[in-house]
């Protein structure tokens, strides 16, 4: 049996210790916590589904074991916010109608956010690049690319004014 | 995860070369190392890797990130794919390493996976070698006995081996910047332009000197069983001024260096249609560049 051990790590901006064995994936963890928002889709790095950010950068919690990300900022979807209010990504997404069954849409949100971080004017092929990563079977995606440049355009306008 | 191992993170190199010290080097069992996770937990889950003791590498910060000084670019083991992309320089003179980063599995993979473990995989696809190996990149093996720089085109020993002894943890991956009056570029074939596995992989690096070829490299993946450089096609290259006979000439030659198989993405002989056209495509593009 693999050892069972309690790390501290910060989910969702809340400190929390979190008991975890040797070989859970922070995908496992994250969805024992109740942070369903967190989807658990090919669990080989291809569909992106569980996607989260680690101190900002968006990985697949199924690739990576819960012990790793001791000490770390890990985000969910969920805990996406700007200033207190509704994330720009999660009103463009909803706004653009970029949101079909939903299952694949908190990582494509999350992937989104981590491209926009590194580059926050992005052309169409940034775009591809960023979400290259995540499978939608609804959207074609046509909608999801509207939704990134709606964000986009937001997310520079807030950062003007602050 | 069904896998059961035990798992330790050392806060040092010098703690994790002890804690690999009679470890297994690439094969099954024993004690593995764990970078990006993104071979590893798809193996372990798989049922391909059954290791009964990890080293996760991801707290040794000196083993990530990109150095260029002297004359000589020097990588840590744990920079990223995304690492690569991200750095201001590496376009300049290694184009063909950051555009294999940009077709590299999708972003969060690209966030995860490491150069060493791309290399350490063995897998005959791995996008970074073909590369590497254009680039004479060489890599340095650490154990708590030292540590030796052995070259990339050297490394590979056969599919899934290589020249790591147990316990052996590559630590840095370097070569010299490319001379000013050289170009070097990389194609991949996939079955999509984003998150596929490589059906034929295909890297060039030329250097120009006095309007000849002064030195050619041409490395392939995924068409036999290790990355493996055309070197009879190269010496048809080296000294001769360019002509598109001779580049088709040494694109033909390129095919008999290689072994493909034929597999749930392509056929062997499609394969070696595609080593023809895009080794002379590139040798091609790369040559045009310099004249």
């Amino acid at each position: 049996m693999a050892e069972t051990k309690t790390i501290a790590l910060t989910i969702n901006g809340r400190d929390r210790k979190v008991a975890a064995p040797a070989n859970a994936t922070l995908l496992e963890t994250l969805r024992e916590l109740g942070y369903f928002e967190v989807k658990s889709g090919c669990e080989k790095g291809d569909c992106g589904a569980c996607a989260v950010l680690v101190d900002g950068e968006a990985i697949d919690s199924c690739l990576a074991l819960t012990w790793t990300v001791a000490g770390r900022a890990v985000t969910t979807v969920a805990g996406l916010s700007l200033g207190g209010a509704k994330h720009p990504l999660i009103e463009a997404f909803e706004k653009s109608g970029a949101v079909q069954c939903g299952y694949c849409t908190p990582g494509l949100i999350v992937a989104a956010q981590s491209m926009l971080k590194d580059t926050p004017e992005p052309d169409d092929d940034d775009i591809r690049l960023g979400l290259s990563g995540n499978l939608c079977r609804c959207t074609g995606y046509t909608k999801v690319f509207d939704a990134v440049r709606d964000a986009a355009a937001v997310l520079r306008g807030a950062e003007s004014q602050a | 995860m069904y896998a059961d191992f035990d798992l330790v993170i050392p806060e040092t190199l010098d703690e994790a070369l002890e804690a690999l010290a009679g470890a297994v080097g690439g094969g099954n069992g024993g004690t593995q190392p764990l970078a990006g996770g993104t071979n590893m937990i798809v193996d372990l889950r798989a049922r391909r890797v059954a290791p009964s003791r990890l080293v996760g590498l991801g707290r040794l910060d000196g083993l990530r990130g990109i150095r260029i000084a002297d004359g000589r670019v020097r990588m840590g083991a744990r920079t990223t794919m995304s690492d690569i992309l991200r750095h201001p320089d590496l376009a300049g003179h290694a184009p063909s390493l950051v555009d294999q980063a940009r077709v590299f599995g999708g972003q969060m993979v690209r966030n995860a996976a490491t150069v060493a473990g791309n290399i350490c995989s063995g897998s005959p696809a791995a996008d970074a070698v073909p590369a590497l190996l254009a680039l004479d990149a060489e890599v340095t093996l650490a154990s708590p006995s030292g540590t030796r720089v052995v070259p990339l085109s050297e490394f590979f020993l056969g599919y899934k081996r290589d020249a790591r002894a147990p316990g052996e943890l590559m630590t840095e991956i370097a070569w010299d910047i490319p001379p000013a009056h050289s170009s070097n570029r990389f194609y991949k074939l996939a079955l999509r332009k984003g998150d596929a596995i490589t059906v034929v992989g295909v890297a060039v690096a030329l250097a120009a000197e006095d309007g000849k070829c002064g030195t050619a490299r041409i490395a392939l993946g995924a068409v036999a069983p290790i990355v493996k450089r055309a070197t009879a096609a190269e010496a048809m290259l080296c000294g001769q001024a360019l002509t598109p006979e001779l580049i088709d000439a040494a694109a033909r030659q390129a095919v008999d260096d290689v072994d493909p198989i034929d597999d749930i993405r392509a056929s062997a002989e499609y394969r070696r249609h595609c080593v023809h056209a895009l080794t002379r495509r590139l040798v091609t593009q790369a040559w045009e560049r310099l004249t």
